[in-house]
């Protein structure tokens, strides 16, 4: 296994993962003693067979599920750290009654930002995410790639220091998901954020990540972790190189006894 | 002959287009056509067979009935109208308060909804005698109220209550993430989802409340109450079947336009992003 990356040993984590479980209240036992640090600028991907508690873990890092024992440090503990965190899930679970410019807003607005206060960053996110010319359409006259990035938009209005996202991309199709994999990392390098990117995906895991966990189910816990040390930015070029086939053969090899641990 | 052909033919298979006016055009048309054709069949079949005044009117002596009856009949009308809009308007109210307020918290839930429930499958007809005689037999009108907001009511709470607890569950999730507050929750999350629900209860309670007025005013009828109920059991007992019938070709054109401006203020508020008024293109 690669060392970590020198540039992320320094900083202090941003997310840890001291011993925790997590056993549902129909006594599944979701977690098992895991232990996770995610440094500032990195960008993590969870890896792993279904069920293994992915989802569970970044739920857990949202504060939309609770950890039944262990400790769990995450940014936004403070009063006024709302915002610091912005989640996308795998549908993009827009308010159809609202244009994608309210959608977007939406988060800004809860935090009690005015709309006329909340224009400019709100255009400025639709930009990033190529959707400066739909600010007054609805979700129902977008295609599902469209929604998926007024999704991640709304995520990224607030600036959050860390971006969660439970398989973002895994309703859409190839071209589309290769589009917005280049795309989620040109926005990842110009906003500085750190991204927890869950995915079934080995391919996609190889291309996004400076970082991949992967995890076993029955219980959940993590069995090993790859540094995809390949400098940033990775074009299409990149998919064909060599050495992602190499980091893809090892993320498969990892992966494949993933599988039969829990089998 | 010189024929020219200008426009391209219709590729095979792709309908050809009708003009942008007529649609709506045809909507009205062909009831208006078809109800014609019904009120011509019958004039002819109860000339022909020279059915009895007393039994089945001609629609040509129906008409002459409303002509010459017309003042009478406005003023019941104006009367079931009045209690009608408002018993329905105190429904919408009501339903979408107490259907507010019990989702708000569970236990107020667990003990309303049970009474609700009561409430809505008690006949109206049974309760009738004891709200007149709560209401005072001077005051019969109110007592007419109170009975189809009964019966207007309920939809009007199921609906809110379902719209409600409609909310998407990611889209809670991301209220949850920004720590909304209740009110925000209530404000921008569930009262929104819950709006299509709504307007749907409000659309059959329309249909119940003019429904609750009429049969109200059947089982509380006495002189006191004036309406078009009761100017069908007058005309009734009178054998003036004429009469009944013009009352209630009042009566469904009434029931018909709360029909239409439901359904035109159903269209005006979701318009844009409901998928029960969103025309599918192409
Ligand atoms: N609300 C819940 N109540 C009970 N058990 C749950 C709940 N949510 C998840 N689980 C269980 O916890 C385990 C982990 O679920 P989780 O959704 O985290 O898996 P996952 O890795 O995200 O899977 P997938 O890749 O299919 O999304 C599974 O065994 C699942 O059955
Ligand atoms: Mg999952």
């Amino acid at each position: 296994m690669n060392a970590p990356r020198a540039e992320f040993l320094d900083a202090e984590p941003l997310v840890r993962f001291s011993g925790v479980d997590k056993v549902y209240a129909n006594g599944t036992l979701a977690l098992k003693n895991l232990d996770l640090s995610v440094r500032p600028g990195e960008f993590v991907s969870l890896l792993g067979p279904s069920g293994c508690g992915k989802s569970t873990a970044l739920r857990i890092v949202a504060a939309l599920g609770h950890h039944s024992s262990g400790r769990v440090e995450r940014p936004g503990e403070g009063a006024d750290a709302r915002g610091e965190i912005g989640f996308v899930f795998q549908e993009p679970h827009l308010m159809p009654w609202g244009t994608v410019f309210d959608n977007v807003y939406l988060p800004l607005k809860l935090l009690g930002k005015s709309r006329a206060a909340a224009k400019a960053e709100v255009m400025a996110v639709l930009e990033m995410v190529g959707l400066s010319g739909f600010a007054d359409s609805y979700p129902r006259e977008l295609s599902g790639g469209m929604r998926m990035r007024v999704s991640i938009a709304r995520a990224l209005v607030t600036r959050p220091r860390l971006l969660l996202m439970d398989e973002p991309f895994a309703a859409l199709d190839e071209i589309t998901r290769n589009k917005l994999s280049r795309d989620l990392l040109s926005i990842w390098q110009a906003s500085g954020a750190t991204i927890m990117f869950v995915t079934h995906s080995v391919y996609e895991s190889v291309y996004l990540s400076s970082r991949i966990v992967v995890m076993a189910a029955r219980p959940g816990r993590i069995i090993g972790e790859l540094d995809i040390a390949e400098p940033y930015p990775r074009d299409e070029e990149f998919r064909l190189s060599p050495e992602y086939a190499a980091h893809c053969r090892e993320v498969s090899a990892l992966l494949a006894r993933a599988m039969n641990e829990a089998a | 002959m010189n024929l020219q052909i200008t426009a391209p033919a219709a590729a095979p298979g792709t309908p050809r287009k009708l003009p942008r006016w007529l649609a709506p055009a045809l909507d009205v048309a062909t009831p208006v056509l078809g109800g014609l054709a019904f009120l011509l069949c019958w004039e002819i079949f109860v000339r022909a067979f020279e059915v009895s005044r007393f039994i089945l009117p001609a629609p040509s002596a129906i008409f002459a009935k409303l002509v010459a009856e017309f003042p009478v009949l406005l003023k019941a009308l104006l009367f079931t109208a009045t209690i009608t809009v408002s018993a329905f308007i105190a429904a919408v109210v009501s339903g979408i308060a107490v259907g507010v307020l019990i989702t708000q918290h569970r236990l107020t839930e667990k003990l309303v909804w049970p009474y609700a429930v009561a409430l809505q499958v008690t006949p109206m007809v049974a309760i009738a005698p004891l709200v007149v005689i709560w209401v005072g037999l001077d005051r019969v009108w109110l007592g007419l109220m109170v009975l189809a907001w009964i019966v207007a009511f309920f939809p009007m709470l199921s609906n809110t209550v379902v719209g409600m607890k409609s909310a998407d569950h990611g889209l809670r999730n991301v209220f949850q993430l920004y720590r909304a507050s209740r009110w925000q929750r209530f404000r921008h999350l569930q009262l929104p989802a819950a709006l299509p629900y709504i307007l749907a209860g409000a659309r059959i309670s329309s249909g119940l409340a003019v429904i609750g007025a009429v049969v109200a005013e059947f089982v509380a009828g006495s002189g006191a109450a004036t309406g078009l109920a009761w100017v069908i059991v007058e005309s009734g007992t009178m054998l003036d079947v004429a009469r009944m019938f013009a009352a209630l070709l009042m009566l469904s054109l009434f029931g018909l336009s709360i029909w239409f401006v439901m359904g035109h203020v159903q269209r005006l508020l979701l318009s844009r992003w409901h998928e029960s008024e969103v025309s599918q293109e192409g």
